[in-house]
């Protein structure tokens, strides 16, 4: 567990909402001070949506309709804050709990609930550019820091980085937590990136607990100060700062795009939910440590931040009436999904025909076909 | 135009004509730019190319293969370069779990045209891990495909085809072929990658196998010549998918058919070629066909390849059980 006086740690609103910048955050307070009344708003209305998102794509698990949903629910603040800090040019590389960064760059949410509900293994086109760059989730844990990494070498090999053109120049953003951190691929994916020089952020969030295996398992030092073993400047954050969370990313993303080499960052969150819906907390953790963080919940810090900031109440009416419309409309279209064809399962395995696949597509077809001419 | 040259060569002469011909073809491995390989595969690309191009990359065979599917997504088409077949296995979770599903998974929006080259098999008087055969963990899997050149003419063309595939390849080379020398028809190829080929044609008994073995199949056919036995002689090229005709062809007309390779035997993909000729040239067939294999162990200390890997006689020892059937 952190210490709340951690003197490394970047934060700007204290848990209960007041504006209280540690001496670390001192650094990141121009970026928060260019940001608008309507970047807050923004920000607090991203967090809200999408835990009415998380909640109901649970309540919809719970009902039959997913086959599992792993919740994002208070890591709200580490996700907005990095992705909205990220450019439309960035690319980025969720891991498979990043509801928010992927709706807030444009994902539909239900792509991601077709994945979850068994209908698909990726669920939207990363190509496309109503996603917003953003790549599909990565289930083997690590793997995809590694696929991010390339990217980015990509990128260094293109000249898209490193211009001094901010409008132009770009960065791969790449999420994994406290339990992937200790698989070879990220190791391995640090490595090429410091080799390599990449437009890198890794962005690591630290929930604490990987399923039922808490970090102290994982790490015998801050998981921060491993980057700076490969060489890649790192920062620790407070990850249910949204504040704290968009300016570190944003600096992080911004020296990576000027060509100054990867950056790595530790945003410390908690998992409030369970790791799954099949998993069960009250085995590994108690009721006294989930308060504590309620305690520090992302969404009531920014709430009470901005009403300090006289922020109306109508505003916060009027987020908590989109929310819920949001997630009706998930529900709707979640309950509205048809089946998929079974043929589907035969496709894309490879680009070109492939004598073996399409051989047995057509047995298939024609072993399916049989029982309707016997029913007929 | 035919130019006589070693193997070796002859994969360096397609890999230089595929990266001039496409910007995005890169090269990517362990001591292949400035050494040029340790076998000398990539010899010169570096200097010809330039470190952009030519890529030699930390030691971390995961990390190699998943930094080529990152640059892959990014437009680029990477050849990578695994030092040895033991060492393919750290990096075995991107290829397999990665690599051959990230085409699949994005329901083709994203293609993987990536090469995966492998030095593989014995003959060479190596230390443990440098003499394998991993062919069948990868003709296993869904989403690659698999070949092995058994000729210098064959490893330029097919080293090109595979770099211009749209999916990701794994490239066997047979390393004991590497110095063996013919003629290379920088012209023209002869058959598309995944064709398998008669090499040479006979009548009562047909003889498969891929990489450095179509050479031990050739002795044996030979040999077999001097005994008054006709032996067609199969080389598959393509493990994944496998081109069944020319197999299936020759077995309805000699009966017969022994496969031989250097790998272990069970699941091997002899004996997926074995049990397709069964299904679908039972009627044709005089004898069980058989399967001349390393044998079911780790591959042996050095000193004892000799007696692991299949020769020209165990080929004849299984030539002579099929036709006393």
């Amino acid at each position: 567990m952190t210490p709340p006086d951690d003197p490394a740690l970047v934060r700007v609103l204290a848990a209960d909402g007041t504006f209280a910048p540690t001496p670390e955050a001192e650094r990141y307070l121009p970026l928060i001070d260019a940001l608008t009344d309507a970047d807050l708003e923004t920000f607090y209305r991203d967090m809200v949506m999408v835990r009415a998102f998380d909640r109901q794509a649970t309540n919809l698990q719970r009902q039959g309709q997913l086959a599992l949903w792993p919740p994002s629910h208070g890591q709200e603040a580490a996700q907005v804050g990095s992705v909205r800090a990220a450019r439309a040019q960035d690319h980025l590389f969720p891991s498979y709990r990043e509801h928010v960064v992927c709706t807030v760059r444009g994902v539909d949410p239900v792509d991601i609930i077709r994945l979850m509900r068994g209908l698909t293994h990726g669920g939207w086109d990363p190509t496309d550019p109503k996603n917003g760059n953003t790549h599909l989730y990565t289930l083997v844990l690590g793997s995809q820091t590694l696929h991010a990494t390339g990217y980015g070498m990509g990128m260094v090999l293109d000249g898209r980085c490193g211009t001094g053109d901010p409008e132009r120049d770009a960065a791969v953003m790449v999420y994994y937590g406290d339990g992937s951190s200790s698989q070879g691929d990220v190791h391995e994916a640090m490595v090429f990136a410091a080799s390599y020089n990449t437009p890198e952020v890794f962005f690591l969030q630290n929930n604490h607990w990987a399923i039922s295996v808490p970090v102290s398992t994982q790490a015998k030092v801050p998981l921060y100060r491993r980057a700076e073993g490969y060489g890649i400047p790192s920062v620790r954050v407070d990850g249910n700062d949204v504040l704290a969370s968009y300016a570190v990313s944003r600096l992080a993303l911004d020296d990576a795009r000027a060509g100054e080499g990867p950056r790595a960052i530790e945003a410390l969150t908690y998992r409030m939910g369970a790791h799954t819906t099949s998993d069960d907390p009250t085995k590994y953790r108690t009721g006294d440590e989930e308060q504590s963080w309620a305690r520090r919940d992302p969404i009531d810090r920014m709430r009470a931040y901005l009403q300090s900031r006289g922020a109306a109440s109508t505003f916060f009416d009027e987020v908590d009436a989109a929310a819920a419309a949001y997630a009706d409309d998930i529900r709707v279209r979640t309950n509205a999904l048809g089946d998929i064809p079974v043929e589907t399962m035969f496709g894309y395995v490879y680009s070109e025909e492939h004598p073996r696949v399409d051989e047995q597509r057509q047995w298939f077809a024609e072993y399916e076909a049989s029982f309707e001419e016997g029913t007929a | 135009m035919t130019v006589t040259m070693p193997f070796a060569k002859a994969l360096n002469a397609g890999m230089r004509a595929a990266m001039a011909a496409d910007d995005h073809v890169l090269l990517m491995g362990e001591d292949i730019g400035k050494l040029g390989g340790v076998f000398r595969v990539t010899e010169g690309l570096q200097a010809e190319f330039g470190e952009r191009r030519v890529l030699d990359t930390p030691l971390a065979e995961s990390g190699i293969v998943g930094t080529a599917i990152g640059l892959a997504m990014a437009g680029f088409r990477p050849v990578v370069e695994i030092q040895f077949d033991g060492f393919v296995f750290p990096a075995f979770d991107q290829i397999t779990s990665q690599l051959a599903k990230i085409t699949n998974r994005h329901e083709g929006a994203i293609r993987m045209p990536v090469v995966i080259r492998i030095p593989y098999g014995g003959h060479i008087g190596a230390v443990e891990h440098h003499q394998e055969s991993p062919e069948a963990y990868f003709a296993h899997t869904p989403g690659l495909r698999v070949v092995s050149p058994s000729t210098p003419n064959d490893a330029y063309w097919m080293i090109q085809d595979a770099i211009s595939s749209p999916d990701p390849i794994i490239f066997l080379e047979p390393k004991a072929k590497y110095w063996m020398k013919g003629e290379v028809d920088t012209a023209e190829r002869a058959l598309p990658l995944h064709a398998s080929r008669v090499v040479r044609r006979g009548t009562d008994i047909t003889l498969v196998g891929h990489g450095a073995m179509v050479t031990t199949l050739l002795q044996a056919a030979a040999l077999a010549e001097s005994e008054g036995t006709s032996c067609e002689v199969v080389d598959l090229r393509s493990l994944s998918p496998v081109d069944f005709g020319p197999i299936l062809d020759s077995v309805r007309r000699t009966g017969r058919m022994v496969y031989a390779q250097e790998a272990p035997q069970f699941a091997s993909v002899g004996s997926e070629v074995a049990a397709t000729v069964m299904e679908k040239a039972f009627f044709a067939l005089e004898s069980p066909v058989l399967r001349v294999s390393g044998f079911d162990v780790p591959f042996p200390p050095a000193k004892l390849e000799g007696q692991y890997l299949p020769d020209a006689d165990r080929i004849l020892e299984a030539v002579d059980r099929a036709l006393a059937y």
